[in-house]
């Protein structure tokens, strides 16, 4: 084991700065694009819906 | 041998076609369900890797002798790199494969690695800066690889913007791959540049000819999450390519069928 608590975990041997802001932004980012992606494909199934009623409400 | 005219030209395209079973799958109307069965599987196979990366990274592989803990950026570094030029490289194979065979569905998959390909770039030039500030001492440098590296970060954006810039889509996916081509020539560069010039970057960790240096725990580290991190590239460009297929074949048949499926 390398580390004798959380906290010399979370320290990183005085690099915390450097490790944990690649690890965050790289996390964050990824689980990012993932949520943009859900969002985008939620939209255009939105869009296709409503594209749809209003071409039925013009047949009536 | 027969003149090649247009006629012709489709005739044998369309035999090509015949031959191979696989380009049933050429079909955005079949892959796009395959694409929505296999997403799952490859986003519950990046998070396993992930986690068993990270487990490795943090917990197994030891405190580096000359770094300290500030090494143990190298396990979503490299990743990130390797996967930033193997997209490119696969952008640009199914660009090809769009230009020469006219298939829809290859310019589709072009577009939607692009963005997951330049965000790896950007994580890439990321955690490497934060790496060079304690290690270097400091943040960025002109060098070989690292100016490369920003290229390719240009070259996605580069084919992005085009694609967006044309409104007729199958025009953009003949442009776009025009680019993303003749952007290949950046990814031999951007591997040998530490072994061309004298870089400030380290040389390869891992190469096929020399045996690895680095200590066993660490090498498995960083090869899981090179897995973890290929699974995700995977599931985000499937996920990408669905939402292209909508989008492009909103006035289909199919489309109407599929929706009228949706709620």
């Amino acid at each position: 084991m390398n580390w004798a608590s959380w906290r010399d975990f979370f320290a990183m041997g005085g690099y915390a700065l450097y490790v944990w802001g690649s690890y965050g932004v790289v996390i964050g980012l990824l689980a990012m694009e993932i949520v943009l992606l859900i969002l985008r494909k939620r939209s255009i199934l939105r869009e296709l819906l409503r594209e749809r009623s209003a071409a039925r409400q013009a047949l009536q | 041998m027969p003149y090649v005219t247009p006629e012709n030209t489709a005739t044998w395209q369309h035999q090509l076609v015949d031959h191979f079973s696989w380009f049933k799958y050429s079909s955005p109307q079949t892959f796009f369900p395959l694409a929505g069965k296999l997403v799952p599987w490859f986003a519950i196979a990046a998070l396993l890797f992930a986690v068993a990366g990270l487990y490795l990274g943090f917990f197994v592989a030891p405190t580096d002798s000359q770094q300290g803990e500030a090494y143990r950026i190298i396990f979503i570094h490299v990743p990130a790199a390797w996967m930033s030029m193997f997209i490119y490289v696969v952008m640009a194979f199914w660009a090809g494969v769009g230009l020469t065979f006219n298939t829809r569905l290859s310019g589709m998959m072009a577009s939607a690695l692009a963005p997951t390909g330049a965000l790896f770039t950007f994580l890439a030039l990321w955690s490497g800066s934060l790496w060079g500030k304690p290690t270097w001492g400091t943040w960025w440098v002109w060098d070989a690889r690292l100016t490369s590296e920003l290229i390719l970060l240009f070259l996605y954006f580069g084919f992005i913007a085009l694609q967006a810039a044309i409104d007729d889509p199958r025009r953009a996916d003949k442009a776009g791959a025009v680019l993303a081509l003749t952007g290949v020539i950046n990814i031999p560069i951007i591997y040998f540049s530490v072994q061309w010039w004298n870089t400030l970057h380290q040389g390869a960790s891992v190469s096929l000819k020399s045996a690895p240096t680095m200590v066993a725990t660490m090498l498995t580290g960083m090869l899981v999450m090179v897995l973890a991190f290929w699974m995700y590239s995977i599931a985000a460009s499937l996920m990408r390519v669905r939402c292209i297929i909508l989008e492009r074949e909103r006035d289909s048949q199919w489309v109407a069928d599929y929706m009228s499926g949706v709620k």
